[in-house]
């Protein structure tokens, strides 16, 4: 049983007030709030311990490198990396997507490959695909998903063919909260040879995730929807892939060598880690697996899938109420409609309550298109939430239906 | 009554609201009253997309004033944009290009008019503008 009490003194955040009402925080798909660890570990770094890492022989510089790739092996140890070196820190989700389509891309995908996605991606594990496959003129191919948000299993098989070079399939769906399949994907395309990368910025937070038991080629998480600062993700590849793979991004920290003819690059993970990285938020992210490891990722998972199962059993018993997204298998993400009443609407009236929601289309276009509907209002959980603050969202939803009626 | 004028008068009407509650009652009464765009200019071409909510505006150019008809498919979306057509519909196009719609912030609903919020309502009153200009340079042309 998680305390959930002392949990929220944890998070400073939560004591706000908002127009004079107590904060009821439901992003967390957007982002995770902070715990003081994380905002000490950044305050400390800063105040003891900035220094630029790696190549400096003083004692600060020692001790930032030291720190720096301490929590490289904080983060392999937290996804079970095989290695150290198979964690790349990067921006975030985004980056990391983008670098695997272009530096596997570049190597791996030619004239008439096809790149296997599914229909209920996030913007940035379509476009960098897209943005490839423009540029190799190979074809983006789409798995479907049926009316529940569950992905077409069948379409998925048939889509594969001898051109498929690599799929890219999200862990959990930040619009519709489905948690894919994703190891029976990863053995379906293995018995072909194809690699799989997998979008985890929803999933990380709300499951254990070991990328040797998932077999997964590649798996991408930003930190700040992982109670960590913004600004920083991973991208873990497995070592065969990011030795074939060139670099991305040339400049200081990736090279072994550079003269004016020939520049030879550093080893893994630094040929990929062009630039002083950010190592403030780097150790932030340490803090936060710490932070994670003892409350324990199941405990997490079962507490927030009650939470799940309350808000949605409430919502229900509303007239009206639509749920967006009823896969058997979902994450504490909770999309739904009310009536016919436009989700900004709706969100800028719950928000007057002091609920924090999203509204709109959750950079997932073309599943909102595929359902036919505007967009959605999405509550998000997180550990710290409560059945409580989950009440103040269905008054508040309650008062929408009024206001609109 | 002057663009000044009409906004003076808004502002006023909503001094009397005692919370948030009725200030947006009224919001959502007036989207639904909003002088609708006609059916044929619900196109495309007069589609402002916001990332939250879409807005159509149209534009005639009559006896020396610009009339403006809005739609948007969330209601408080339409309530403002009907505000800013009560503002600046049947105005001069020069009186639209000056003006500098102060009253929204008066009203407490800048909110909605940040580039973050991505309604349309922002895009929308550029685009009113835009209009104005244009109606501008084809006045002093045909002179």
């Amino acid at each position: 049983m998680l305390d959930i009490n002392k949990i929220r003194l944890d998070f400073p955040i939560l004591k706000q007030k908002v127009y004079g009402k107590p904060l009821v925080y439901f992003d967390n798909g957007a982002t995770t709030q902070k715990p003081q660890c994380v905002i000490d570990a950044i305050v400390k770094y800063y105040t003891e311990e900035n220094s630029n890492i790696h190549r400096g022989v003083h004692f600060l510089s020692q001790t930032a490198t030291v720190a720096h790739e301490n929590a490289r092996e904080s983060v392999r140890e937290f996804i079970n990396a095989a290695h150290a070196h198979e964690i790349i820190f990067t921006r975030g989700t985004t980056e990391s997507i983008n670098l695997v389509a272009s530096s596997f891309g570049k190597k791996f995908i030619q004239k008439g490959d096809e790149v296997l996605i599914s229909a209920m991606e996030h913007h940035s594990n379509i476009v960098p695909w897209q943005l490839i496959c423009e540029e190799k003129e190979a074809v983006l191919k789409v798995i479907p998903f049926h009316k529940n948000g569950e992905l077409d299993i069948a379409a998925f098989e048939n889509l594969i063919s001898e051109r498929t070079k690599i799929i890219a399939v999200t862990h959990v769906s930040n619009a519709l909260g489905t948690i894919n399949p994703v190891k029976e994907i990863i053995k379906t395309a293995h018995a072909k040879d194809i690699p799989v990368l997998i979008d985890g910025a929803q999933g990380i937070a709300h499951t254990s995730v070991d990328v040797q038991d998932l077999d997964c080629d590649f798996y991408c998480f930003s930190a700040h929807k992982l109670y960590a600062p913004m600004g920083i993700g991973v991208l873990y590849g497995k070592e065969k892939w990011l030795n074939a793979m060139p670099p991305y991004q040339g400049g200081g920290e990736m090279i072994q060598t550079v003269t004016f003819e020939k520049t030879t690059y550093n080893e893994l993970p630094f040929k990929f880690e062009a630039g002083t990285p950010s190592v403030g938020d780097v150790l932030g992210l340490a803090a936060a697996l710490e932070y994670i490891i003892s409350i324990g990722m199941d405990n997490i998972a079962a507490y927030e899938n009650d939470l799940l199962e309350y808000a949605s059993s409430e919502l229900l018993k509303i007239e009206g109420i639509q749920i967006i997204g009823t896969a058997k298998h979902k994450a504490a993400v909770l999309s739904f409609l009310i009536d016919n009443i436009h989700p900004y609407d709706a969100g800028t009236i719950i928000d007057r309550f002091g609920v924090a929601v999203r509204t709109g289309h959750h950079c997932a276009q073309p599943v909102m298109d595929i359902l036919g509907i505007p967009g959605t209002i999405r509550a998000s959980f997180a550990f710290y939430n409560t059945k409580e603050e989950i009440d103040v969202l269905i008054s508040a939803v309650k008062k929408v239906k009024e206001m609109f009626a | 009554m002057t663009i000044q004028e009409i906004e003076n008068q808004i502002i006023e009407e909503f001094e009397n609201f005692e919370d948030w509650m009725d200030k947006y009652n009224y919001v959502i009464e007036l989207g639904r009253e909003c002088p609708k765009i006609d059916e044929k200019n619900k196109i495309d071409n007069n589609l402002i997309v916001g990332c939250q909510s879409r807005v159509w505006l149209s534009a005639e150019f009559i006896d020396g004033v610009i009339i403006y008809k809005a739609d948007s498919d969330a209601v408080i979306t339409k309530g403002i944009a009907s505000l800013l057509i009560r503002v600046l519909s049947n105005q001069k196009p020069q009186d639209i290009i000056d003006a500098k719609l102060d009253f929204i912030n008066y009203i407490g609903l800048k909110d909605h008019l940040s580039p973050t919020r991505s309604n349309g309502l922002l895009s929308m009153i550029k685009q009113m503008k835009l209009y104005a200009l244009v109606f501008q340079t084809k006045t002093m042309n045909d002179k």
